[in-house]
This record gives structure tokens, C-alpha cells and sequence, in this order.
């Protein structure tokens, strides 16, 4: 098993740290080079109103089958250099593997095709959906649930998949509770602690399979967890402050799966990925405006700055005036892209990249904290923790700080509300031990087994801080 | 004549000690424990509500109002003669068959209960039989369903076709809520309602109850 340690940063130079350039790229068998110096676009999405069983599995495939089709016509159309599709297995195909691994092989049938054809280079992705959850869960490592998912990713990587990803919810439970409450130390005890020794145990098993199948093991995300802060403070339903140091925190649980052996692109929607590239110069997928079709965010360009994919996190087969709407998005990720790698075949990658970042990132503390100079100063502080509960603590006061910092310079809008909720979180934050065993043996007086039950974790106090 | 602007403002504030502290004085000087609840308690949460909906607080903010609201419900309770009587009425509330998401419907469910509602929050992945189930063993007026995925919007249709077929369709408001959901969709299903969010499903409970 990979236990990599990532005590030092891939990127020291600013004008390094850039969209379409990894540190260390992922060679892809079809000549595709993420993180080479081209962006490609990558292209999520899913079905239409329907419900998806036994009886309407080959309705399924067909809508499957029907958008590949759109959306690799449209790219040989356009010339462009290649193309990634995401597939995020929606719960029944992950419920019944061999759904999911249905629509892989119709999936990856279609991207053949077109690459015989007429030479379109594409790239699968594969996202299972992490279905450890429910009533019916007994254990996160054993039974159904735990078997489900597995075989999803062998089926999948079997059937033809070039990546395989997932946004794990270990820790979800406890998170959701902390996001409610602007909870700050339970956040940081569901990401820090919970969340990352999950990551360990499910990404090592990844890793085997990728190895297994010849498949690439990409990267994870914190959908469950930073996302929705993110779409609960773009209600207003909590400070943008208490979503931003969310965020940053996320990244250390995302750079798990590269600790295990993931090697990217990191998926789209990890906003945090940012950071995953700082530290360990992975490539990264990232979305922006061309997501809004799935959600809104207030980080539309400067998402930008620093990917190696660009995507548009998820949209529906419906018909839209200029075709269906896949097809139409794939066809708004070219032009993106083109523009990207066209200013930096002219030399002004980074002029480009200062223009993403400063059209947004005064506006929000969400868009401040993906910066790429803001992302290389608090990766540097994130490092020097020396254990996942550690970095994550580190990744929090860090994030306080700089949102601090940027207020008083003039650098960010913050309005009272969110000032009054930075001296909060900045109070809860200076109530955490620094002692991990202390902290955790803190959290489980307080957490109740519907939220969190270390039973079904394997969960070890005493493993706490090793 | 008690001052009940006080312990609505501990309310509002999300003090519970004060709240606690003005709780008692109203009851020591012998106000009718139901009008302590309406007016002072429950008074002050209705601002709080008419706040969330204008962005004027956040979700933790209500919560502590809320805490704090049940801290005082819970002096007066003993002196009420039905304990049941600050139950304005039950809401059965999950996430369809097929569907995880969980926080938009856990954010309903609380905001329902920081309303005076009783709320059953049954999950995610709840079958149409699960949701009859928990509607007969709760007496559930008002059932609130919830889903994320374009896939999963039809087993919202399933759960009313379940409640027709139970013959209980006419004893129970059908609610429904989540991303891919619209008004439209609602009257397709013959659902009774959609919300677009959490304060919007409080008052449509609301409406649907006193209708």
C-alpha cells in the first residue's frame, strides 16, 4: 500500500503554478497528457426524469448511449484534441454493479467507436456513487454496502473505465451536522479525523483495484462535505466565511487519496483540488461558470486558474434550442478550453490566470481562498502538520488568517455578519486540543451514534494520533 | 398585563438562559401557561422565521432560537393539561427510494420543528410502504418528500400512488421539495404542494393544516 508523505510543496513558484501544467502529469495510454500543457474539457452528465430498474434498464442505456453519441459527434466536429466523459453512476447503478457496468461498456463502446472512426481520443470516468450509508448499513468495510461499491469499480474498470473516482462520505453524517450548526471543531473532527482514516481504508482498496485492471486510480472529492457548505451559504443559510475554511479544511481529506495512490486528475466538483495541486502536483479537473447548469457558485472563473480539465459538473438529457443539452455543453468546455490553451501557446497562460482570479476573487471568501497565490501560502502552512487531524486544524487558522488579512487590506468583501462569524469560528478553533486522542475522546461525548458509530469505522481512539 | 417582549427577544437572541429566566417569572406571576408558549415563546420564533426568510439569519442562528424555545416549552410544559397541545401537527419527511441526499430534507425537518411541528424524519432511500408505515404509527398529517436526482423524482409519484391505494390520500398532505422539483411537477403528481426551500415548506405546512 502507497503511504506517501507530502512534506514539502511541488510548486515554490508562483508563475509554475498554473491551469493545464502538473508537476506530474498523467500519461494516458491514448496519448492524452492531463496536465501536459493542454486543458481538456471533461464532461459530466446524466439522465432525464426517469426511474432506472430492471424493467427500464435498456431505456437507460439507450439515453446513455444517446449523449456519448451527441457529445463525441460534436467534439470531432469541433477538432477537439480530446475529450474526458465523467460518468457518476447514479445509487441504482452502484446498488446493482452490474448496472453500472451496463452502462460502462455502452459508454466506452460509443468513445471507441468514434475513435476508430475518425480518431477522437477520449478519456471514461468512472465515479461510483458511495452508497455506505442508510439504514440498512451494518459496516463501512464489510458487507453489502461496502461489496457494492467494490464491485462497481472492478466491473467498471473491467468494462472499459480509464479513471476511477468517487466523493466518499465517511464522516458525512457528522459533517452535515457541523455545516447546520457552523460547528467548526466537529467539522474539523469529521474531516480531520473521521473523514481521512476512511479515505485511507477505501482508497487503498482503489488503488488495488486500478492496479488490478490496468485502470487509473484518479482522485476523490469533498462533494459531500465542502460543496454543501458551499451550496447552503450561496442561500444564505450559513456565513461564506464558515464554507471557505471548509473548503481549505476538505483538502486535506482530498490529498488522502494521493497519499494512498491515487494519481488524478482530481475530480471536478473538489474545489479544493487547488490545493491537492500545491502540495503534490497532481492535475487537477475543476468547474466553474459552465457548472451553473448544476449548481450556482460565486467562483465561475477563478476556478479556472489552475485546471487541467475543465468540466461542467452534471447536466441532464433535455432539449435545449441548440440540441441536447450534453451535447451543448461539451461543445461550451471546447471553447473554454480553446481560449485557455490558445493564451498559453501566446505566452499569456498567466496573464489569463491573473485575469480569472481577479474577476471574482474579491467578491467572495470562496473565490478568495482558490487564489493561486492565496492556495501556494496557506499549502505551505498545511504541510508543516504532522498528522491528518494536525493539518487540518493547521488548514482552518490558516484560512482564518488570510480571509482576516485580505479583509483589512482591502482585498475582500466581508460584510458584518461574516466579520462577526470569523471571531467565532476563530474562538471555536482555539477551543480545540492540540492533542488528537484528547479531541477525539471530546467529539464522541458529544456525537450520537445515528451521526457517527464507531463501531461501524473500526473506529480506535488509541489509533487517534498515529 | 406580562411583558412579553423580553422573553421573545431571548428567543430571537437564541438565550436560554434568559429565556428560562423570563419563563419563569411569567409563570410565577401566574400567566396561563398556553399564552407563555403562543405569545412569548413561540411569538418570538415567528420572528426568527420572518428573519431566515428575508437572509436576516443564519441556519445556526435559528437553531439556537429554536434550543432555546424548547428550553422554555419545557418549564411550561408540566403546567399545560395536555402535553400534547404544542404539537402543531405531524410531518412525516424522508428522502425517496433510490435517493442519499440528505441535508435539504434534514434542513426542512428542522426548520418544521423549530416551528412547532412534530417531525418524523425517516431518512433517505425510504420506500412508498416505509412512508405509509411511519404515517399510520405517527398519525402523520403531512407528508414531505424530498429528492435530488432526476431519477429519483418519479418515486415521489409512487409514494402518493402508494397512499391512493392505502385509501388514506384524503387524511394526509403530500409536500415536495428538492433541486430537479417544480410547481409543475407537483401538479403532475398530484402532490398538494412544492417548497423551494425550508422557509417556504414552513408556511406551506402551515397553509395546508389550516386549510
Amino acid at each position: 500500500m502507497a503511504n506517501l508523505q507530502f512534506t514539502e510543496l511541488a510548486y515554490n513558484d508562483l508563475n509554475e503554478f498554473i491551469y493545464g501544467q502538473a508537476k506530474k502529469p498523467v500519461v494516458c495510454s491514448n496519448g492524452m497528457v492531463i496536465g501536459g500543457g493542454t486543458v481538456y474539457p471533461e464532461v459530466n452528465l446524466t439522465l432525464p426524469t426517469m426511474l432506472i430498474d430492471e424493467e427500464t434498464m435498456p431505456k437507460v442505456l439507450s439515453q446513455y448511449e444517446e449523449m456519448i453519441h451527441g457529445i463525441c459527434s460534436k467534439a470531432h466536429e469541433l477538432l477537439s484534441p480530446g475529450i474526458i466523459i465523467e460518468i457518476e453512476l447514479l445509487p441504482p447503478c452502484t446498488f446493482n454493479p452490474q448496472w453500472g457496468i451496463d452502462v460502462t461498456k455502452v459508454v466506452k463502446g460509443v468513445m471507441n467507436e468514434y475513435y476508430t472512426k475518425f480518431g477522437l481520443k477520449s478519456l471514461l470516468r468512472m465515479t461510483v456513487v458511495d452508497v455506505r450509508e442508510g439504514k440498512t448499513l451494518t459496516h463501512m468495510y464489510k458487507g453489502e454496502h461496502w461489496d457494492n461499491v467494490v464491485n462497481t469499480f472492478r466491473g467498471c474498470a473491467e468494462a472499459g473505465a480509464d479513471f476511477l473516482a468517487i466523493e466518499s462520505i465517511g464522516g458525512k453524517h457528522l459533517h452535515d451536522e457541523a455545516v447546520m450548526n457552523c460547528d467548526l471543531p466537529k467539522a474539523l473532527f469529521s474531516l480531520g479525523v473521521v473523514g481521512c482514516r476512511d479515505m485511507i481504508t477505501l482508497w487503498d482498496e482503489i488503488v488495488k483495484i486500478a492496479a488490478e485492471t490496468n485502470c487509473i486510480p484518479s482522485g476523490d472529492t469533498a462533494c459531500g462535505f465542502a460543496n454543501t457548505s458551499m451550496v447552503m451559504a450561496h442561500k444564505n443559510f450559513i456565513p461564506k466565511v464558515f464554507a471557505a475554511i471548509d473548503r481549505v479544511m476538505c483538502a486535506v481529506r482530498t490529498l488522502v487519496a494521493v497519499e494512498r495512490g491515487a494519481i488524478g486528475p482530481d475530480k471536478d466538483c473538489g474545489y479544493e483540488g487547488v490545493y491537492l495541486k500545491a502540495i503534490t502536483g497532481t492535475p487537477i479537473s475543476m468547474e466553474g461558470r459552465t457548472a451553473a447548469c448544476a449548481h450556482s457558485s460565486s467562483v465561475g472563473n477563478i476556478a479556472a486558474c489552475l485546471a487541467d480539465c475543465w468540466s461542467n459538473e452534471s447536466v441532464e438529457n433535455v432539449r435545449l434550442l441548440g440540441g441536447m443539452a450534453p451535447t451543448v455543453y461539451i461543445e461550451q468546455l471546447i471553447y473554454d478550453c480553446r481560449i485557455m490553451n490558445v493564451a498559453a501557446s501566446r505566452g499569456s497562460a498567466l496573464e489569463m490566470r491573473d485575469i480569472l482570479a481577479e474577476s471574482d476573487r474579491m467578491f467572495d471568501p470562496q473565490a478568495y481562498i482558490l487564489d493561486p497565490s492565496v492556495v501556494l501560502r496557506i499549502s505551505q502552512e498545511i504541510i508543516k502538520g504532522k498528522t491528518h487531524f494536525e493539518r487540518t486544524k493547521i488548514a482552518a487558522t490558516a484560512t482564518i488568517k488570510e480571509l482576516r488579512s485580505a479583509f483589512q487590506e482591502g482585498l475582500l468583501q466581508l460584510d458584518a455578519k461574516e466579520l462577526k462569524y470569523l471571531d467565532i469560528l476563530e474562538k471555536q478553533l482555539k477551543s480545540i486540543p492540540d492533542d488528537e486522542a484528547e479531541f477525539t475522546k471530546m467529539m464522541l461525548k458529544n456525537s450520537t451514534i445515528d451521526k457517527f458509530d464507531p463501531a461501524k469505522y473500526d473506529f480506535n481512539i488509541d489509533s487517534a494520533a498515529k | 398585563m406580562f411583558d412579553f417582549s423580553g422573553l421573545s427577544n431571548a428567543v430571537i437572541e437564541g438565550d436560554s438562559d434568559q429565556v428560562q429566566a423570563k419563563v419563569n417569572e411569567a409563570i410565577n406571576a401566574k400567566v396561563d401557561p398556553l399564552v407563555i408558549i403562543n405569545q412569548g415563546l413561540i411569538g418570538g420564533m415567528n420572528v426568527v422565521g420572518q428573519r431566515f426568510k428575508v437572509n436576516d439569519m443564519f441556519v445556526p442562528e435559528v437553531l439556537m432560537s429554536a434550543r432555546a424555545m424548547n428550553d422554555g416549552i419545557e418549564l411550561v410544559k408540566p403546567l399545560l393539561a395536555g402535553g400534547e397541545m404544542t404539537n402543531r401537527g405531524t410531518v412525516i419527511i424522508g428522502t425517496v427510494k433510490g435517493d442519499l441526499h440528505d441535508i435539504g430534507k434534514s434542513l426542512v425537518g428542522m426548520m418544521l420543528e423549530c416551528s412547532g411541528f412534530k417531525v418524523v424524519d425517516l431518512g433517505v432511500d425510504i420506500s412508498p410502504e416505509e412512508f405509509i408505515k411511519a404515517i399510520k404509527e405517527n398519525d402523520g398529517k403531512v407528508l414531505a418528500l424530498s429528492a435530488l436526482l432526476t431519477t429519483t423524482m418519479l418515486s415521489m409519484k409512487s409514494t402518493i400512488e402508494e397512499c391512493v391505494a392505502q385509501g388514506m390520500r384524503n387524511d394526509i398532505k403530500v409536500i415536495i421539495g428538492g433541486a430537479p422539483i417544480s410547481q409543475e411537477f407537483s401538479d403532475q403528481i398530484g402532490a398538494d404542494g412544492y417548497a423551494g426551500d425550508a422557509a417556504a415548506a414552513v408556511e406551506l405546512v402551515a397553509k395546508l393544516l389550516a386549510s
